[in-house]
């Protein structure tokens, strides 16, 4: 078998977190009853004007200086034409030859290497409404109320190469979305999804190969697992001596596999022509520049911050700045307990293990900044054990309790207490003569064991410097 | 004839219009006279005109992003033909 290349491009699609829709003063947020939030405008009644929402373009401009991309200085929309159901004025208005944002690139880390991914252009546009399957009637249902919802449309470079990549490229994505508040990237409200070209080629072959299109894809699983697969079919198909066509392919993801749709030669003629109803767009450069200055602290930068300021390792900062809420959640608990690496290895430790089981972001979950603090301080002034620490985050992390409650509910307060120790310590000394024999012919483990017996009477409570002290002393007494 | 059968045909796929051969004939021939009319544009100089992107002189045309109410329901859906559950009712669409 030859060895061959795999080239991949993403068109990424955004619905940017705007109170109201991109023509119209119709409420975006998700959920409503159907066709409650719609209007003339947003179904294509004839005779409708659409108004441009000022914050979609400044959004749009914000997504494009974020990821370097040239702000265009003089912009236009289009009518892109096709006939469905979920687009009631049988076009879309979107962008064509002058697009909003054009050239940018991202740097993104694929297993601690570093690659950069060209970005061709983002352009604004507008949502088709849901449709819904009536399985008693066998009808499709139209919902218009996405309809018009603003989007922005990221269209990658075909740079890159595989699974792996693409991930890396969503995730940096979402986190740049996400810090700059233009989208809630919720990819399973679809908020953020994600069509996949993909094609493949004999290494050193010049021409790109016949190249499929895969859409609406809505988790990085779904795209990991696709790119997977259809890598795979097209090199099998060229393998056997097949052609590939250029087709749109479904992928169903609880089977893992992908259907071919159907030939795109005729659903690709969509007739583009400028929207007569919208006004150009122009921007002067003190707009682009006020933008500029309105963008929040980016993730690289907050990154080399996180080094110098709380002198953490340069492997904590990049998963703590990854995600905005992670940073956020780090940096208010900081600001409490003044631990920055306690902080740290929490989120990154059993926190983060946690939030992965039940597929929570930190945001979502019950601990609170306050609560994860309190916690930290707690041991930091000796009053709990760090065993009984892990213990107690287990049910703060289940019923969003309190540390300090828990604690005192459950009588979980270190035993520091000298005298009340000492005893214990005594009691086990005797009942394990043989364990302090093996100590004093050399045998360092026989110390381990008497301060597991120690604990356990203590029920992990008893301060564990102290245990180790006491004993030594008793033994060697 | 600038605009052939194949055209109108492939137009009317588009279009998802059935015509009978009448049909076509007749729109090859009004299409093409459509066609031809705005082809005289073709013919002026436009040296040193700027390309047009919207016919009247303005630019940026926006709204403030607050939320108005929406329109009752029953009154977006008064038009449709066929309608369920709050929704606009269509033959099943093939995926």
């Amino acid at each position: 078998m030859k060895d061959y290349e795999v080239i991949i491009g993403l068109e990424v699609h955004a619905e940017l977190s705007t109170n109201t829709k991109i023509y119209c003063n119709c409420s975006t947020s998700f959920g409503a009853d159907p066709n409650t939030h719609c209007c003339p405008i947003c179904t294509g009644m004839p005779g409708t004007l659409p108004v441009l929402n000022e914050k979609v373009v400044e959004y749009a401009v914000k997504a494009g200086l974020a990821t370097n991309c040239e702000i265009s200085r003089f912009s236009k929309q289009d009518r892109k034409n096709y006939f469905y159901p979920d687009l009631p004025k049988a076009y879309q208005i979107s962008q064509y030859d002058l697009p909003l944002c054009l050239g940018g690139h991202l740097d993104i880390n694929v297993n601690g290497n570093k690659k950069t991914i060209g970005i061709t252009r983002i352009h604004i546009e507008e949502d088709a409404g849901k449709l819904i399957h009536d399985a008693y009637t066998g009808d499709t249902l139209v919902d218009m109320n996405r309809c018009a919802v603003p989007l922005i449309e990221i269209v990658s470079e075909p740079d890159i190469r595989n699974a792996d990549e693409a991930v890396a490229y969503m995730q940096t994505l979402k986190s740049i979305l996400e810090y700059l508040e233009v989208c809630d990237c919720k990819m399973q409200e679809g908020s953020l999804r994600c069509d996949v070209n993909l094609s493949v080629r004999p290494v050193g072959q010049k021409e790109f190969g016949t190249r499929t299109e895969t859409k609406n894809l809505n988790s990085f699983r779904a795209i990991h697992n696709l790119i997977e697969f259809e890598t795979k079919r097209q090199i099998e198909v060229l393998e056997n001596g097949g052609v590939i066509h250029q087709e749109t392919i479904r992928w169903d993801d609880a089977k893992g596999i992908g259907y071919a749709m159907r030939s795109k030669e005729d659903a690709q003629d969509y007739r583009y022509f400028p929207e007569p109803d919208l006004a150009p767009i122009v921007l002067s450069d003190e707009y682009i520049n006020d933008m500029k200055n309105s963008l929040p602290e980016m993730p690289h930068l907050k990154k080399e911050r996180y080094i110098k300021e709380f002198g953490l390792p340069e492997y904590d900062a990049e998963i703590l700045t990854a995600s905005k809420y992670t940073a956020n959640f780090f940096e208010k608990t900081n600001a409490i307990c003044n631990n920055p690496k306690a902080v740290s290895n929490w989120i990154m430790g059993d926190f983060a293990k946690m939030l992965n089981e039940k597929e929570l972001e930190i945001n979502e979950s019950k601990v609170t900044e306050e609560n994860l603090a309190c916690l930290i301080s707690l041991i930091d002034k000796g009053t709990i054990s760090s065993k009984i620490a892990k213990q107690i985050f287990e049910e703060m992390f289940e019923t969003g309790e309190n540390a300090k409650d828990i604690v005192e509910k459950k009588g979980l307060v270190q035993i520091s207490d000298e005298g009340a120790i000492k005893e214990i310590v005594q009691r086990v000394v005797e009942a394990n003569p043989q364990s302090v024999a093996d100590y004093k012919a050399g045998k360092d483990r026989a110390i381990g064991f008497m301060v597991g017996q120690i604990m356990k009477e203590t029920k992990g409570k008893a301060n564990p410097q102290i245990v180790n002290k006491l004993l030594l002393e008793i033994i060697n007494k | 004839m600038s605009v052939s059968k194949e055209d109108v045909k492939h137009i009317a796929n588009l279009s998802k219009l059935n015509l009978t051969d009448e049909e076509l004939d007749k729109y090859t021939t009004d299409l093409s006279n459509i066609v031809d009319f705005a082809n005289e544009l073709s013919n002026i100089n436009v040296d040193g005109v700027k390309p047009t992107a919207h016919i009247l002189d303005i630019k940026n045309v926006f709204r403030k992003d607050e939320v108005d109410a929406s329109y009752d329901r029953e009154e977006i859906l008064k038009n449709a033909p066929s309608k369920d559950a709050g929704c606009i009712s269509v033959p099943k669409v093939v995926e």
